[in-house]
Formats: C-alpha cells, structure tokens, sequence
C-alpha cells in the first residue's frame, strides 16, 4: 500500500464525511472559544495539570458521558440497520466496523471511567483522606485513558475502525483476513489506556489500605470503598494478561510473528483464552463498584444500615475469586470435551451464589425500612428486577450444552446488556444523581431524573427482551442483515423502539444537567439526602483538602452516629495540610503517548522512535525531579472553612 | 397488587409467546437438539420461579415500607444480619446450583457423545469446512462433496468433523444440536442425527468479516433410501473435484450450491486432532494459500 493510502478510510460514506466535517468544526469552536474567552491559562493550571482526585475524577465523569454518547450513537444506527429484513441503511463492512467499536467503547472507554470516575471522587472522602496515595500518577491515569480512547475514537476517520469485534478473535483481527489498520487502533489505544487503569488499580488498593481515617478497620469501611477495593485487586491480575495479549496481537499485526496466526506454529485459540482471563474477570470490575453504588444508595433511602454487612463483603471476595476461574465459558463450543465444559460450568454457575446473596441482602436492607423513591433510589429499584432476570438467563448459559444454542445468538446479546445495563449503567446513573450535590454543589432536577430513569428502565426491557425469542428462534449476533423469511423482523422492531425511549432517556438526563445547572439552588446543605457516609461530612462542593480536620471513625456508619447519636467526629484544632503540587507531566506524557500510538498504527517508524525517547525522558525527568509539595496554612483553612459556612465538628 | 397482577400478565404472555411460535431451538427435529431443548425448558422453568420470588419479596416490601405509608416519627430499626435468615439465602441457591450443575454435566457428556438411541450404529462421517463465506461438505465414504448444502440420511448417527480454511467459524444447525467452532489448527467433532425428514437451515454462527450474515446452508434431512439415491445420482452427474477447482472454490466470496465427485481430502488433508497439527507437513501447505 502507498504511504498516503493508509490514511484513507477503506468504505467512505456522507455520514462519514459529515463526521469529518463535525469534528473539524468542533476542534475549531473549542480553540476559538478557549482563546476568545481567555480560558487556555485556566484549563491549564486548573484541569490539565491537575492532580486533585475530585477533579480528575470530574474529567473521568465528563469522558465517560462523552463516550457514551459516541457508544450510544453506535447502537442506535446497529438498531436501525436491523429495524427492518434487508435494510440497506449500512454496508456489512460499516455495521461491523460499528458493532466492533461499540462493544470497546462501551466497556472500556465508558463503563471503566465512568466506574473510576466514582472511584476517585468518592474513595478518598469515604475513607477520610486527603487524595489518593499517588497523586501525580492519578494524573497520569486519567490522561493515558483519555487519550487511549481519543486515539481509538479518530480511527473511524483516518484509516478506518476496527472491524473484528470487541473481541477482536485471530485469525479475523490477523493482517490476512483484517488489512485496515482498524485492528492496529484497537491493540493499541486499549494498550495505552490499560495501562492507565492499571495504575489506577496499584494507586487505590494503596490508598484504600493505607489511607484509611483512624479508627476506620477494614470492617468499617464504606460498601463502595471495599467494592472498589475488591475491583482494584481484580484490575491488577487481570490487565497484565490484557497487556500480554495486546502486545503478541500488535507483534503480529506490525512485525509479522506468529503468535495467533494459523500457520508457523501460532495459535488462534490462544488469543481467545487470554482476552477472556481478562475478559471475565473485566465484567465483574465492572459490576462490583455498581454493587458498592447500590450498597450505598439503597440504605441511604431505606433509612437503614446495610443487611448482612459481612456477608457481602464476603461475597465480593468469593466473586472475585471466581472471576478468574470461569473464562472459557466464553467459548464453551471450541471443542474442549464434555469434562472441562463440565468444570467450568459449575464454576460459572457457583457465581450465582454470591450474586444471589447480595440481591437477597439489599431486599432486607429495604425490609423495616422507610423508603423514599428518588432519582437514585428508583435506578436502584429497577435494578433489582432487571438484573435478576439478567443474572438468571446467564445461570441458563452456564449449562454449557444449552449454550451450545444460545452461543453467538441474539440470546447471548439480550443476557449481557440485562446484566451491564442494570448493573453498571443504571448504577452509574444511580451515583451520579446520587454523588452530583457532592460535586458541584446542587441537586439535578428530580422530576426530569425520574422520567428518565423510567425511559431507560422501560427502554432496556423493551429493547432486549425481544432478542431473547430471537435468539431462540435462531438469529445470529453480529449479522447485519436477515431475510423476511426468517421472521426476526418484528423482534428486532421492538428492540428498535427501545433503543429509542434508551436514547430518548439520556437525551433526557443530558437536558437535565443543563437545566439544574441554570435552575437548581445553590443553596443546600452538605448532606441533601440524609446519607450515612463520611463524603457527606464535608461540604458540597468539597474543598482542595476534603476534611479541615481529619475525621476519627468508630463505627460502620459513622457519619450518620455523629448525626444521630452525637458521636464526635472531627476532633482537635486546624493544623496545616501538606498538600501536592500540580504538575504538566502526566499530560505531556501522555500526549506524547497518543503521538506514539498514532505513529505505531500506520508504522511511521520515525515519529515512534522520536515520540518514545519523549516518553523515556518523561520518566527521567520524573526520577530526577525534586518535589515536596505545598502547605496549606492554618490561616487560609479557618478563611475557607468560614467560607463554606463554618467546620462541622 | 395491581402490579403483581400485570406482572403475572407478563409472564403468562411471554410464555405463550415461547410455546406458541415455534422457536427453532425449542422445536428439536432430533435427539441432540432435544437434549438442549429440555434442559433449555428446564432451567427457563426454575429460573422463573426464582424471578417471581425475587418480584413478589420486591413489590411486598416496596407496598408495605414506602415513607408515605409510615408515621412521620417512624424511626427504621438497626439489623446487622440473622444467621439463620443467612444460612437460608447461602443454602437454597447452592441447592438450586447443585440441582443444575448435576442437569449441565449429564447433559454435556449426552451432547458430546453419539446421539441416544443411536449408540449402535454407525456413524456418518462428514468433512465440514468453512472457507469466506461458504461451507464445504465432504463425505469420505461416498467420496462425494457438496458445497453450501447438506444431504443426511435419517436414523442414523452423524458425525461432523469441522475445520476452517479461515477466521474461526461456528457450524450451526438449531434445529439439529448445538453449534460448534470450526477453526484452521485443530478438528473438532460433533455429533448430531434427524429424526425425522425435512429442510433445516443451518448457518455459521460466529461472526467472521463481511460475507458472515449469508453464511448459510440448506440441510435436507431424507430417508436412507432416498440418500442412497441422492449418492447414486451426485456420481453419475457431478464433475469431479480437482485441486485448482478447489481453490477456486477457497477465494473469498459467495457461491450457490455447487456437487462434486471425489473429496478435497484427498489431495488436501484436513488439520489433526486437537494439538498434534504442529508437526503435520500437509498442514502447513494448506495454510499457505
């Protein structure tokens, strides 16, 4: 191929052009506004270089519903390619190329930062800290993910996107049979942005186990924060097998090995073990810290303590455990034999266990409670239904000769989106409304909230349960058309209207950040639901340094003792915080970063070289450098904390 | 209980719904698929009943213990957990567990063996192989090769012997069995048999490039009679297979159905069992197209 030709994009289309035109446009308006409005200094000194925990998590947060959005769109126009038999609205190249991209950017460039975006704003309040362990390298997460997922989302215009699956199985996503450079940008974005998340994994389980308040045990904690401790664990074992596998994949795609290949000794079968020993275990870093949402959410409500404390921390350990001994029920059908489908279908199914006790707990947490429907309560009330029947149809495919006819079925896809959906979507959500006051020091507006989360809750049934009679009746995921003699037609048309009220929902609660942004008071105390956890004992918004004082813990809820029964929580004076400084690092780095993936993809051996010895020299001046932080003195706490209305002990 | 009530509505019409149209996986044409199709009504059946408890302790509790239907000074009791109430929601999920991993590795061994009632006789042996985007049958006995469409004699065992020349596909006949992959390294087996006469669709299954939505074929399930007949016919008809023939056959593409004389596998053997297809010579020539 000519040098230029591989910038092309392999099928253009208008709404392609039409994209590259938007994206041009909007590049423009951003820097013309940024200049016009004076705002380069401020991002830059406030956000980019940032190394607080609450508004790295605010950019987290603004990623993940950018992606969304992005991962949305995909499904959308998958829906409408199959409203109808035989419809002609994408090319088969088009609809693989965006069920491919939607599977990655739902996964890992929204649900992940969506669930990290929680983790960092929330954790360090929870556990009383100042910010993570590691500041700096927070940073440097955050913008190794962002520009991972940048680096993905511009494939779609320059050269073309992935067009293997999320899954990317070999030999499909090998050079023979996949010859854009689509699968080069999923091997490496996802590289640059694991390798993000899994310094985010090391820097919680650091923060989280030597960060904690005094007096805050392990079996005090918050549920989110042992959700998020759990989940960081699993990120640690599981993204180094993601690492391994998207180097061998990138060697073989860039310098011709042979790892995956099906001659010369590669072997196929293998890349579909690793991406599942990290795949699985992926799925419950997902729904854990959806779990911690709930175990949150549903006891502020019910006005109760969270029923059987221990039994669900327990069970997140056992699930944790279990994560990584179930992978090949992903591809029960290769042909291992009847013992080891045997193996790993009790293992599948002995999750259920686990998971069933923490839905029997949260329906006793509710049990004698006084429960108010909100916004976040109500995601949390449709979740238990929705997520039941989810969890249960994948108990159904954890028969492993079942699943050898739910496999590669609409079945399989209707079981996974009632599980993330519910799981993480509806409890991102849920965290969202529920942590908003938190952040940004209002409430979003309740009605709108509500008619939303209704849209959605509704939406998900109607656009996924259809798949399961579909699938059972024979459709094949990832086909972009069927004929009318199949009969999946008036499935799939249902399934288009629930993607619609889906989109209609999110729509709804995009229009309703707008509208509590210009509407809502500004005026509400520090703890607008009455919650039990320590986040709601410092101000919304919070300041630079979390608590002026550090908090002494004595029970699980102590927040809502020290509002109830008067314990003291915030005991001493003031004294100065020894705080971090900024630091433009972490983004240089990975802007360099993103230049190096973007040279990788289309081999430009030269601009990777250079942009390399950029990152070695990053790192070096980070060796060398000498950084002590800053105080903050006592004098600029008392005028802050007077400020914000006065300390709270 | 008016929610209940619609609830239940649901349930009933979803399950008409299942029962009334015939689904092709819950309507087996042979032993195999029906194996799946009971364990498939099986499980649908306990996990209902899971699903109503679940939504019954739900609508009960959000009845009975909604704020507006309590006394404002109605202050919510601190449980941390009863053992036995514990010891119940730990034991009757792993008895249900239990119950189904017994029902999974039955059904496994079943699925994976020689179709019951079909134990005693001999199989059929049929080569399998996907190329972009077609399926190439081969039948070494009748030395006879078909593409894009089966021929199966009824009542007796049939055993696919499926490989790729290609991404990995996944060899599905709903109505049949399950399905299983079909890849470049390795053979795998699956056992299927017809009961009863009549067209089945069969399709790969696992998504593999742009041709994969028409990624079909016609199974015609007839008497062993018939069959014979059918071979008798294919020989006198047919042109015979050559190997430029077949790798024509291989480009990438969609062909109609198309009948041969004589097999592929005779000049191009297929990939070894699982792990020995290293060291095959023939195998490395056949991936050098």
């Amino acid at each position: 191929m000519e040098f230029f030709e591989r910038f092309a994009i392999p099928h253009p289309s208008p709404a392609i052009y039409a994209s590259m035109v938007a994206i041009g446009l909007t590049v423009i308006a951003i820097i013309v506004g940024l200049t016009y409005f004076k705002k380069w200094g401020y991002l830059w000194r406030e956000w980019i270089t940032t190394v607080d925990h609450k508004r790295i998590g605010i950019m987290y947060l603004i990623s993940a519903l950018l992606m969304l959005f992005r991962g949305g769109v995909d499904a959308i126009m998958m829906r409408a390619q199959l409203a109808v038999p035989e419809n002609t609205l994408l090319d088969s190249q088009h609809y693989n190329e965006i069920f491919s991209t939607h599977g990655v950017v739902m996964i890992i460039f929204m649900a992940m930062p969506f669930i990290i975006a929680l983790m960092n704003y929330i954790v360090p309040l929870q556990i009383g800290a100042r910010d993570v362990a590691f500041p700096r390298l927070n940073a440097l997460s955050f913008w190794l993910f962002f520009m991972g997922a940048m680096l993905f989302n511009i494939s779609f215009v320059i050269g073309g996107s992935p067009d293997a699956g999320w899954t990317s199985y070999f030999p499909l996503a090998g050079n023979e049979f996949s010859k854009s450079v689509g699968t080069n940008y999923y091997m490496i974005a996802i590289q640059i942005a694991g390798l993000g998340t899994l310094m985010t994994g090391i820097n919680f389980i650091a923060t989280i186990l030597k960060m904690r308040a005094p007096g805050m045990t392990l079996m005090k904690m918050p549920m989110f924060t042992w959700s998020a401790l759990i989940t960081n664990i699993i990120i640690v074992f599981a993204f180094p097998v993601l690492t391994v596998a998207l180097a061998m994949g990138t060697m073989d795609r860039l310098f011709a090995t042979h790892f995956f290949t099906t001659g010369n000794g590669g072997m196929d079968m293998l890349w579909a073990n690793l991406f599942w020993v990290w795949g699985h275990p992926e799925v419950y870093i997902l729904i854990l810290p959806a779990f911690g949402v709930y175990s949150e959410v549903i006891p502020t409500f019910a006005r109760r303590n969270l029923y059987g404390y221990r039994s669900m921390v327990w069970s997140m350990v056992i699930i944790c455990l279990l994560s990584f001994l179930v992978w090949v029920h992903h591809f029960f059908t290769m042909g291992q034999g009847a013992l080891v489908n045997s193996i790993f279908s009790i293992t599948t199914m002995a999750i259920a266990v686990p998971t069933g006790i923490k839905i029997f707990n949260w329906l006793f947490t509710l049990w004698k409670g006084k429960i108010r429907i909100t916004t976040p309560m109500l995601y949390s009330l449709l979740f238990i239904p929705i997520f039941t029947i989810g969890g249960v149809t994948g108990v159904m495919l954890a028969m492993s000769a079942a699943d050898y006819q739910y496999h590669n079925t609409m079945f399989l896809v209707a079981h996974f989106h009632l599980v993330i959906i519910p799981g993480v979507v509806f409890a991102m959500l849920a965290g969202l409304t529920y942590w908003w006051p938190k952040m940004f020091g209002f409430m979003l507006n309740e009605r709108i909230g509500k008619w939303a989360a209704w849209l959605i809750g509704i939406g998900t049934c109607v656009a996924f349960f259809p798949m399961f009679i579909s699938g059972l009746d024979g459709q094949a995921r990832r086909m972009f058309t069927y004929s009318e003699a199949t009969g999946f037609g008036i499935w799939n048309m249902i399934a288009f209207f629930g993607a619609i009220m889906l989109a209609v929902g999110f729509v709804l609660i995009v229009y309703n950040i707008y509208y509590s942004t210009r509407y809502a008071s500004r005026d509400i105390p520090a703890d607008p639901w009455d919650a039990r956890s320590l986040e709601w004992a410092t101000h919304s918004p919070v300041p630079e340094y979390n608590f002026a004082i550090t908090p002494d813990v004595n029970s699980r809820d102590a927040f809502w003792n020290h509002k109830k029964n008067n314990q003291k929580l915030f005991k001493g004076d003031y004294q100065e915080i020894h705080m971090p400084n900024n630091s433009g690092v972490p983004f240089i780095m990975s802007a360099l970063f993103f230049v190096f993936g973007f040279a990788m993809v289309f081999s430009v051996w030269i601009l990777a070289i250079i942009s390399a010895i950029g990152i070695f020299a990053c790192m070096g001046h980070r060796s060398l450098e000498k950084d002590h932080g800053h105080h903050l003195s006592v004098d600029h706490i008392k005028e802050t904390e007077e400020k914000l209305g006065g300390a709270n002990s | 209980m008016k929610m209940k009530w619609a609830f239940l509505t649901i349930v009933f019409t979803a399950f008409s719904i299942l029962s009334g149209c015939d689904l092709l996986v819950l309507d087996p044409k042979g032993p195999q698929a029906e194996t799946q199709a009971d364990v498939i009504k099986l499980s649908i059946g306990i996990m209902s009943v899971i699903v109503v408890v679940v939504f019954a302790i739900l609508i009960y509790i959000l009845v009975k213990y909604r704020a507006s239907k309590q006394p404002d000074d109605y202050e919510p009791p601190h449980i941390e957990g009863n053992p036995i109430v514990e010891t119940i929601i730990v034991a009757v999920p792993i008895l249900i567990v239990t119950f189904l991993s017994i029902v999974s590795v039955q059904s496994n061994y079943a699925v994976e063996s020689a179709p019951t009632g079909y134990e005693e006789k001999e199989p059929l042996v049929i080569y399998a192989s996907s190329s972009n985007w077609k399926w190439h049958f081969s039948y070494p006995e009748q030395d006879i090769e078909t593409v894009n469409y089966l021929y199966i004699p009824t009542d007796r065992p049939l055993e696919f012997r499926l490989y790729s020349y290609g991404p990995i596909t996944s060899f599905w006949i709903p109505q049949l069995g399950g399905q299983k992959y079909a890849m470049a390294d390795m053979i795998t087996t699956l056992h299927l048999a017809a009961d009863v006469p009549g067209e089945y669709m069969g399709r790969n299954a696992n998504f593999s490039g742009k041709g994969f939505a028409k990624n079909t074929f016609n199974v015609k399930a007839v008497s062993q009679d018939d069959f014979d007949e059918w071979v008798d016919e294919v020989k006198e008809t047919a042109d015979p297979i050559t190997e430029e023939r077949f790798d024509e056959l291989l480009e990438p593409g969609h062909l109609g159905q198309l009948t041969f004389n004589g097999t592929h596998l005779d000049f191009m053997p297929p990939p070894m069992k699982h792990g020995s297809s290293m060291e095959e010579g023939d195998h490395e020539e056949m991936n050098m197209e």
